[in-house]
């Protein structure tokens, strides 16, 4: 099982300090001080995606409490995706792409007529499964955004930019190197620099679409330890396939199921019931399922 | 396996005919464009011994039954025809594209694009009739006489503008939508995303365009003969007749003997030369600007 190798691997490298257990796969369950109170961020009510006619997800109500990392589990085309790009409107951008139903970023109504679409996205930023830095220079990759919010100031953006690149741990890997184009780095570094891209402008909320799974397993731990870290901060809101990724990082959980083709939210709460105690007989399933 | 009556042709072997077939088409068109080259060097070059090469350059004029043999004034007439539309014809035909791509709303994009396709197919001969009737008669009441490099710049713009839109719009296609969703994702403007990522991921494809363009400008011949009102000499305005390179070597080819048949010669590898060094001044611009 891949997360169980990422586990052993990260510990024979000293990566992370974290014991295996005999008796369960991923180890015992680490009780996580409350990183925050649970204060919801994010809020849906009832709310339903549809592709033309066909829906991907319906009647999800849910809250994402602030500060919090959250992460979406389920399997392929349970509308996991689908609703990540909900909460930047990134369903903007598929024609005949309907939205039913209410969501809201603290006090904005996400879908409402007079949203400004450009101020949401500052406010949540969102990584890909695969790395798309642009095709610049490192340098200008960082840069772009923070002149489109007009911070030009040489000064003051070669701060942030170092700032950033340190909080993603890539500063020592690139400092001399700026200027090179960005598609030259790693995968992995690559991610970071997106994750980096993101945070530059301080968001709010940031929404991960399977952010390591295009990365080799040591590229995977780093930019998991990385999102681990951005706990507080950030409301990450983080789709995986890897559960035993979730467990790790994540504060809530939630999975997604299909019926009938139709994406749903089975259960969600803390992961510690997701993974211990589980209400729903399918979360069950599924956790024991990839488990065994 | 593909079992013939005497012989089994094996897969490897239909490839390695394959191969084959298109080592040798390729080599043969390498090998006419060396002859070509070596066509006009071999007519050429009685010309250069005869009469001297410094004399292409230093003569008092181009009289050709006098022995005068100064080509300066053509080249400069081709290249400022050339240069001129070149750089009118980029940014409009960019534009254009970007327009199709970014702006213009769907049922307006496919009867653009046809529009754009049909210009490209304009025999020229017909922009030239058009020129000569409409256009040298209106630049004549401008600013008499009418035929001049203003009348020449104009039709080449019009004729090499679907080329580079064409070709603007093929390689604005061609940008991966990873880098559009990343940047819409990251709060953007279109125009940001479009002047900042989309441009510049497109350079390969946008400069293979301007080099197109830069081969019909510089080669035209007909449209150039009938609008430019071929006076040899350096145009000092826009409104002065001019004579290109090509419209020279139609104008006397038919008369032309001995000295005078390979001056013209001469003449053609100097256009040669042109588009040469115009290629190569867009790739290293090209090379100085892309990322990827
Ligand atoms: N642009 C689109 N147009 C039409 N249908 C789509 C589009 N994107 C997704 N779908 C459909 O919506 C459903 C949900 O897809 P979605 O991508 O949200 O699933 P997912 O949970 O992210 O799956 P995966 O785990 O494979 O990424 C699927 O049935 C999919 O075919
Ligand atoms: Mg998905």
């Amino acid at each position: 099982m891949g997360g169980g190798t990422l586990v052993e691997a990260k510990d024979v490298l000293g990566m992370s300090a974290r014991s295996t257990s005999r008796f369960q796969p991923w180890g015992p369950f680490e009780e996580r001080s409350a990183c925050c109170e649970p204060h919801p961020l994010i809020r849906a009510e009832k709310l339903s995606l549809y592709y033309g006619n066909t829906p991907a997800f319906e009647g999800v109500s849910w809250s994402i409490y602030q500060g919090c990392l959250t992460a979406l589990v389920g399997p392929s085309g349970s509308g996991k995706t689908s609703f990540l790009t909900c909460l930047n409107r990134l369903t903007d951008l598929i024609p005949g792409c309907r939205v039913i139903g209410e969501l809201s970023l603290g006090d904005l109504n996400v879908f409402a007529e007079q949203t400004d679409v450009l101020q949401l996205r500052r406010q949540v930023g969102m990584i890909f499964q695969k790395p798309n830095p642009f095709p610049l220079s490192i340098r200008k990759n960082l840069e772009l955004p923070l002149r489109e919010y007009g911070i030009i100031d040489r000064g003051r953006t070669d701060h942030l930019i170092e700032q950033t690149l340190n909080d993603v741990g890539l500063w020592r890997e690139v400092q001399d190197r700026l200027d090179v184009p960005a598609l030259r780095l790693s995968g992995g570094q690559q991610q970071r620099l997106c994750i980096a891209r993101a945070l530059i402008l301080s968001p709010q909320v940031l929404l991960m679409d399977e952010p390591c799974s295009a990365l080799d397993p040591l590229s995977s731990g780093v930019v998991e330890d990385l999102i681990a870290r951005l706990r507080g901060q950030y409301t990450v809101v983080i789709v995986t396939h890897n559960l035993a990724q979730a467990r790790r990082i994540a504060d809530y959980a939630s999975l997604f199921w299909v019926h009938d083709g139709v994406g749903q939210l089975i259960e969600e709460g803390p992961v510690s019931q997701i993974f211990e105690t589980p209400q729903h007989d399918l979360t069950a399933a599924y956790i024991s399922g990839v488990r065994g | 396996m593909i079992l013939l009556p005497n012989i089994t042709l094996s897969p490897s072997r239909v490839d390695q005919l394959l191969v084959w077939i298109l080592q040798g088409l390729a080599a043969f068109a390498g090998i006419l464009v060396l002859l070509i080259v070596g066509f006009l060097m071999l007519e050429a070059f009685p010309a250069v011994r005869q009469i001297g090469f410094l004399s292409f350059f230093s003569d008092a004029s181009w009289h050709p039954v006098e022995g005068f043999y100064n080509v300066m004034a053509m080249v400069w007439g081709s290249l400022l025809a050339m240069l001129g539309a070149v750089l009118l014809a980029t940014p409009l035909g960019i534009c254009s594209a970007v327009f199709c791509h970014f702006y213009a709303p769907t049922w307006f994009v496919e009867p653009y694009r046809k529009l754009i396709e049909l210009l490209a197919g304009i025999p020229s001969v017909v922009y030239g009739l058009w020129g000569l009737v409409v256009l040298v008669p209106l630049i004549g009441q401008l600013h008499p006489p009418g035929p001049s490099l203003l009348a020449g710049i104009s039709i080449l713009t019009i004729m090499i503008l679907p080329t580079i839109a064409l070709m603007a719009d093929a390689s604005l296609a061609k940008v991966p939508s990873v880098y559009l969703r990343g940047a819409i994702a990251l709060g953007l403007s279109r125009w940001t995303t479009i002047r900042c990522i989309i441009i510049p991921a497109a350079t390969s494809g946008l400069s293979t365009g301007i080099i197109l363009g830069i081969g019909r400008a510089i080669g035209e011949t007909m449209a150039m003969l009938m609008v430019c009102g071929n006076v040899v000499q350096v145009p000092t305005n826009l409104f002065d007749p001019m004579r290109t390179l090509t419209a020279n070597i139609a104008l006397e080819m038919a008369y032309a003997v001995e000295d005078h048949r390979a001056a013209l010669f001469f003449t053609g590898f100097l256009l040669l030369g042109v588009v040469i060094v115009m290629v190569l001044a867009v790739d290293y611009i090209k090379q100085r600007h892309t990322y990827a």
